[in-house]
């Protein structure tokens, strides 16, 4: 069956129907990592997107279920050059085109995604529509795509209740923003034990639980529409309990403390950007998702030192709170997909919160 | 980290002459790394005996030595020179090698040289087996259950601990050499023997076989702030078994998921942390195709063919990097050449995928054993990019240049399934045709998998060509246009379509434009399009419809046609002649844009023209880039005969041919007309016809006389040559040259057995300019490739080099030709013939070019151009004598290649070659020879076994063996002729007597030499052959032709060899 992308800038690229037929509007943008795209599929930081990915063949080696960020996929949608039929793994337990259909997730196949890719780039991220209405009304869907807001998805992928992992080691408490389980299991294997709470749980309850040490998550969306949860996050900022955070987590801090954030043109989402460690300059190859960044001449220079920064754009990637024992990235150290060089940042948090203990 | 600023003065060794296993890929990243260290204003000194390679000139580096690469030659140029450091990782394993015996006999410690780049520590942990062991283990980096075994005893001893099958792999040594998989006891006594005769340390690693694992290899990258990244990985389909040279190679990675990719990866940069690598390195692995389990096969702490690979498939120049690594700077601190926004601390994105397929020489050697095996075979490689697999391996496929353009092969056709699963079982380079047909039977996916162990993805991808083939078939040529775009896609060529359908090329074409399916162009920028990237290197798709070339009309535009794969008979110095010529025209003012499809060369760096085009080259995929780009001209005569290939398809798309045009290319192929030519001008040549049937040639033969020589017209390197000495040579060799369809006649000539002569000339099409006359050492008869060729020539008269001078002018002349020429001449008895001429640039031009001094491809190039050599400050003609000898040695790769024949003939054989220079002739022609590894004399014992009409020149040859202080054993025809003249001789037995016999002999390792000269024809002897198989196996120099024999004796007469002089060629 045929499908077609229609920008909001108007253009229309045409090609094959994959996954559910349903008619889908979301933002666009494109993901460059070669593997992982199961993991990229059920990452719940791209709900309200479709993503594109650049490399051309996908699918490959299937669907193995143990490599699913969250229980779901979370992209409204999934662009690709060519999907992969017969896959190849020895844990394969499906074809992508399978799984998209379990979980009715709309896909277009066949188009040109270098050409896209080179859209997005230019012109920034936009919304689009994927239909497989081959009558489809083009100033109609325009109207629509114009009109569609991704809103707070936030409160679309965070749990709805705590949710308890048992460890003999440190105790954490997850802000689940729309969290990927291998932070989660990242550290489960260095025994903590987990509480996950839903994204707007009241600092109070969580200080109460009395967790060694707090750690926000990525997440969907503009970090601004978060305004719940950056009150709670400033309240949990200010107990002097260890925080790590990632990706959103990142962002939130640094709006709950005053700084600032933007949309990026086309945002960082791959699993080759190298993150430079100012402390040591050594540069490491990290994952990133994200098309919002922290402005760097927004940060109180009192309170935040930039730890880590972005050797091709020079942006925010990292910031250390001075006298605080709290630390965010804007990229992906649980990696999955991608690089796992930056692990042994959970480490840090691990010693954080034995140095406040 | 910024420069080191006590970094003022660096040697850099190259890798030698071209041998199976070490290649053009060190050229290109030699050529790549001076650039960059000359670019920081840092003087470069540059050491490689080989004379065909781009960074031997004096543009790349400030002082080139073509001297050979022994350590003795080493020190004493950092003696004359006084560097402050050395660079070895640019230079393959041999210069590795001497790096290493240079700092470990504490040589560079005393001359305050610094080993830059990768440590010697670390270049040790990495190449000793039993280091590297050490080192992974304390890492818990997993390797094969191994052992290093030093002996053939504690080899066994160990193979009774893990059982068959057990890889043998050597130390320090080049593509494998000597290694192998044995199955029994018998297997393992053989390659174990050789093996620890051919490692530099005398050990052989025998690890348990994980034959069948997936290959998979990462080329990463490391700063000295620890900063590593990944520059590419890439996946093998033939599975471990088969050496990384000679398998399919795709990247990134196909069947790998970001688990597995990303273990591998972590695993890949903890070792070059661990190893405390500077610089680029690669790290190859087995994984087990069902688990997460893997081993690390082997780290090569340098630049290799590999990282070549992978920098043509990303981008990244990995040499470059490296090189400023050295010097001191980090990965973050050097600029993405290609984006010109990111640096070299990133990772490169691919949105397309890259396929590489080896080129082996069996066609060369066709009674060779094809088995792929450890022990690399290919003498060069392919490489394209297309957006999907089916569609690069169907480009690669053809870019081979093998007479194949699809998966579609005859040999199969009668087989029954019985034999063509047989055949699956069989690792040749043929084995990718055998599953395209065994899928064709309806063989299922487990079948194909379980014998051949190549995952199911690369089998069903195979089906998927298999389908649209058949699909073509089913269609009788009524295609509609959603089928032309699916085969397009797969990249099916419209020849190939037009075969299957019964319509012809031209009805397919027109089709396709009609529909609007047309291929468009891509750029390879690192990064999958997230940045905005300026590289000028592209890459063709039939599902875009976007091109990204970007426009520029303001200069006249080139096409510089490059030559393809790396091949016995057209190697590197092809690629000379398109960058040099590149560079020319870039000179001139024009837009150059070069197409290529060979991953190792300089010409396919992303820098060298304005514009790269990695494509086949063929007719239709040039078009395409016709085109698009509508050039003003396209060159073809540096291109070899890949590019000359090309002349009459350009012409037919209007693009006009710079230089000699394609009717006077036509004039020096085509006998007829050739002849036409020579009678006009009154030049002799042999007695000749043209034929194209068996019974025409055994007419003409007969008619000439015997011995005559039978060649196929338009080849390089004389492929399928003879020397024909009976009917039943002729019928034997026209059956051979006649399994492809030949599109032009083949030639029968009387053979003259006189002294070979060769001269390259430019000719503006008035006056001639002629460098030098070069000589053969062996009589015609050897091809020119593989003979020894002394420039200047010293056994002609002046007669006789005016002869040649003015018939080089009369036939530039009559043949119109702009640009370059190639003349092979025979003198015999002060009369001179023409044999062979060629309008366009030859072997012999980098060599004589850098020998005289005087830049023949430069020159050429203004000449097509329209300027005049007496313009360019040259008086035409013969140019004086140099006051240098300059030899150029062949050198071959027979000990790679089991069962190959040695002997020399019209065929060429040889793979590379290295340079002797020296104001004294004999001192030259010792230095060839060192350059080519005859390090002579050793235990002072020879073997001296001629054919009969050779025994009279065997006396003298024995006398001054003899007189070297030479013990020579002979069997029994050949010692009684020595003896009876006075030669001591010693009898030996021949090979099918009683021990101690020949055989016994050679391997008992004490033989300096081996002279063999073997008879003629299609009768030869198997004890010869025999002979010179355990010469090669053994690694004892072996000559078939007296003349070489000859030519060594004086080296070794009268050269002094303890002390050799050193020549700068930059001041020639």
């Amino acid at each position: 069956m045929k499908a077609f992308l229609i920008l909001e800038d108007g253009h229309v690229f045409e090609g094959k129907s994959i996954g559910s037929t349903d008619e889908i509007i979301s933002e666009i943008v494109f993901n460059t990592s070669m593997t992982g795209y199961l993991e990229i599929l059920t990452d719940p930081s791209y709900a309200g997107q479709s993503v594109c990915m650049t490399y051309p063949l996908i699918g490959n080696y299937g669907i193995c279920r143990e490599d699913m960020e969250a229980g779901r996929p979370w992209q409204s949608g999934f662009i690709v050059r060519e999907l992969c039929k017969t896959p190849s793994n020895f844990r394969s337990e499906m074809t992508i085109n399978e799984f998209l259909v379990e979980n009715n997730i709309t896909g277009i196949e066949g188009i040109d995604t270098r050409t896209l890719t080179k859209i997005l780039r230019k012109d920034g991220t936009m919304r689009g529509m994927i239909t497989t209405d081959e009558n489809y009304d083009f100033d109609e869907c325009m109207k629509r795509i114009k009109a569609w807001k991704m809103g707070h998805v936030v409160l679309d992928v965070t749990c709805k209740e705590k949710m308890f992992y048992p460890g003999d080691g440190y105790k954490v408490a997850v802000i689940d923003l729309g969290v990927k389980k291998n932070i989660v299991k990242s550290l489960l294997s260095r025994g903590c034990q987990v509480t996950v709470y839903p994204a707007e749980t009241p600092a109070e309850e969580i200080i109460a639980d009395a967790p060694d040490g707090i750690m926000l998550t990525n997440g969907p969306g503009d970090p601004k529409e978060c305004k719940v949860t950056i009150a709670q996050v400033k309240k949990l900022f200010d107990t002097d309990i260890p925080i790590f955070a990632i990706c959103l987590g990142h962002q939130l801090m640094a709006l709950a403390n005053g700084g600032d954030t933007e949309k990026m043109k086309y945002g960082h989402r791959g699993a080759n950007h190298p993150v430079r460690d100012m402390k040591t300059g050594k540069v490491y190859i990290s994952t990133q998702n994200h098309g919002y960044m922290v402005k760097e001449d927004s940060l109180d220079r009192k309170i935040a030192e930039v730890s880590f920064v972005n050797v091709n754009d020079g942006t925010v990637e990292g910031v250390h709170y001075l006298g605080k024992n709290a630390q965010t990235v804007q990229f992906h150290p649980e990696a999955c997909a991608g690089p796992l060089d930056t692990d042994s940042l959970f480490d840090t948090f691990m010693n954080m919160m034995e140095v406040s203990k | 980290m910024p420069k080191n600023p006590n970094i003022k003065k660096v040697v850099v060794i190259g890798s030698g002459p071209i041998v199976i296993g070490q290649a053009a890929e060190f050229d290109y990243a030699g050529t790549q790394a001076c650039r960059s260290l000359k670019e920081e204003g840092l003087c470069v000194v540059l050491i490689n005996s080989n004379p065909a390679t781009i960074m031997t000139d004096k543009d790349i580096a400030d002082k080139v030595y073509i001297e050979p690469l022994t350590v003795d030659v080493v020190k004493a140029i950092i003696e004359k020179e006084k560097p402050d450091s050395l660079l070895p990782t640019l230079g393959g394993q041999a210069a590795l090698n001497i790096a290493m015996e240079l700092d470990e006999s504490g040589f560079l410690r005393e001359h305050d040289v610094l080993l830059i780049g990768t440590s010697s520590t670390t270049i040790k942990k990495a190449e000793d087996r039993l280091e590297f062991k050490k080192t992974m283990e304390k890492i818990h980096e997993p390797v094969a259950p191994s052992e290093v075994v030093t002996t053939v005893q504690g080899g066994l001893n160990f193979v009774k601990k893990i059982g068959y099958p057990v890889v043998l792999r050597p130390a320090y040594t080049l593509g494998g050499s000597g290694g192998g998989i044995a199955n029994n006891e018998e297997e393992f006594k053989e390659i174990l023997m050789n093996g620890l005769r051919l490692s530099r340390v005398g050990q052989v690693l025998v690890e348990r076989c994980i034959a069948g694992w997936k290959e998979i290899e990462y080329e990463v990258m490391r700063d000295g702030n620890g900063t590593c990244i990944t520059v590419c990985n890439m996946e093998n389909l033939d599975p471990v078994g088969v050496h990384t040279g000679d398998s399919i190679v795709v990247a990134p990675s196909q069947t790998l998921g970001d688990k597995e990719y990303q273990m591998l990866r972590s695993s890949a940069l903890n070792i070059i942390s661990e190893l405390n690598i500077k610089g680029g390195c690669n790290v190859q692995f087995a994984l087990n195709p069902n688990s997460f389990e893997y081993c690390v096969i082997e780290v090569n702490p340098r630049v290799s063919r590999s990282s070549a690979l992978a920098s043509k498939a990303t981008g990244y120049p990995i040499a470059k990097v490296s090189a400023k690594i050295a010097l001191g700077y980090n990965l973050d601190e050097i600029k993405n050449a290609i984006t010109k926004k990111t640096y070299a601390s990133f990772e490169p994105a691919l949105d397309y995928v890259v396929v590489k397929i080896p080129r082996l020489p069996f066609d060369k050697f066709i009674a060779a054993d094809h088995d792929l095996t450890t022990q690399m075979k290919a003498t060069g490689e392919v490489m394209s990019i297309c957006t999907n697999f089916e569609g690069a391996l169907m480009k690669a496929l053809r870019s081979l240049e093998q007479h194949v353009d699809s998966l579609w092969s005859s040999r199969y056709k009668d087989m029954t399934d019985e034999e063509v699963i047989k055949l699956l079982g069989h690792v040749d380079d043929r084995r990718i045709y055998v599953i395209a047909e065994a899928i064709r039977r309806g063989i299922s996916y487990d079948q194909i998998y379980d014998i051949t162990k190549i995952d199911r993805w690369f089998i069903d991808k195979i089906h998927n060509l298999v389908k649209a083939e058949r699909k073509i078939i089913e269609s009788k040529g009524d295609i509609s246009k959603d089928l032309m775009k699916e085969i397009k896609r797969v990249e099916f060529p419209d020849k190939v379509i037009a075969r299957l359908t019964g319509k012809t090329e031209k009805e397919i074409r027109q089709m396709r434009y009609d529909y609007g399916v047309t291929a468009h162009f891509k750029m390879v920028d690192t990064c999958a399009a997230e940045f905005d990237a300026m590289t000028p290197y592209y890459y063709s798709c039939f599902d875009s419809l976007e091109n990204e070339v970007a426009e520029d009309n303001s200069r006249k535009k080139v096409m510089v046609l490059g030559s393809g794969p790396i091949r016995i008979g057209q190697g590197i110095e092809f690629d000379y002649c398109s960058v040099h010529s590149t560079w020319a025209f870039e000179r001139k003012g024009y837009e150059t844009i070069i197409v290529n499809n060979n991953p190792e060369t300089v010409s396919t760096d992303f820098d060298i023209a304005n514009k790269l085009y990695f494509e086949p080259l063929t007719a239709e995929d040039v078009e395409a880039i016709v085109n698009l780009e509508h050039p003003d001209g396209a060159v073809v005569q540096f291109g070899g005969q890949t590019a000359i290939k090309l002349t009459e398809a350009l012409m037919e798309m209007g693009v006009p041919i710079l230089g000699t045009s394609a009717e006077n290319v036509d004039a020096a192929e085509d006998r007829e007309l050739f002849d036409e030519i020579l009678e006009k001008c009154c030049i002799p040549r042999p007695a000749g016809k043209t034929v194209f049937t068996r019974e025409q040639a055994l007419e003409a033969a007969n008619e000439l006389g015997y011995p005559v020589l039978v060649r196929p017209s338009y080849v390089l390197g004389g492929q399928g040559m003879q020397i024909a000495i009976s009917d039943k040579d002729i019928i034997e060799f026209m059956d051979i040259i006649n399994r492809h369809t030949q599109e032009h006649p083949i030639l029968v000539d009387k053979y003259i057995m006189g002294k070979e002569v060769e001269v390259d000339a430019v000719c503006d099409g008035e006056d001639i300019l002629i460098p030098g006359i070069m000589e053969h050492v062996e009589r015609a008869g050897i091809h020119s490739g593989d003979s020894i060729s002394v420039y200047p020539a010293q056994t002609l008269s002046p007669k006789v080099k005016r002869v040649i001078a003015d018939y080089t002018k009369k036939l530039a002349n009559s043949l119109h030709v702009i640009g370059l020429i190639n003349i092979q001449f025979i003198a015999y008895n002060e009369e001179v013939y023409v044999i062979e001429v060629n309008p366009r640039s030859s072997r012999t031009v980098p060599y004589i070019s850098k020998v005289t001094g005087i830049p023949i491809v430069d020159l050429a190039t203004r000449v097509i151009t329209g300027e005049k050599i007496k313009d360019m400050g040259y008086t035409p003609g013969l140019q004086p004598e140099s006051e240098y000898f300059a030899i150029k040695k062949p050198v071959f790769s027979f000990e790679k290649i089991r069962g190959a024949e040695i002997s020399l003939g019209p065929e060429m054989k040889s793979t590379g070659e290295c340079l002797g220079i020296s104001k004294n002739y004999n001192e030259a022609l010792y230095k060839a020879f060192l350059g080519a590894g005859i390090s002579l004399p050793k235990t002072k014992k020879m073997i001296l076994t001629v054919k009969d009409s050779d025994k009279m020149d065997a006396i003298s040859i024995g006398k001054r063996f003899a007189a070297l202080g030479y013990e020579i054993y002979s069997t029994r025809s050949t010692c009684r002729v020595l003896n009876e003249n006075g030669v001591p001789a010693k009898l030996i037995n021949k090979v099918e007597e009683p021990s101690p016999n020949l055989l016994d002999l050679i391997l008992s390792h004490e033989i300096d030499l081996i002279i063999d000269t073997p008879s003629q024809g299609v009768d030869r002897s198997k004890d010869g052959f025999i002979i010179r198989r355990h010469a090669v196996e053994t690694g004892v120099t072996c000559l078939t032709s007296l003349d070489t024999a000859d030519a060594l004796l004086t080296s070794l007469e009268t050269a002094d060899t303890t002390k050799l002089s050193l020549v700068d060629i930059s001041e020639i």
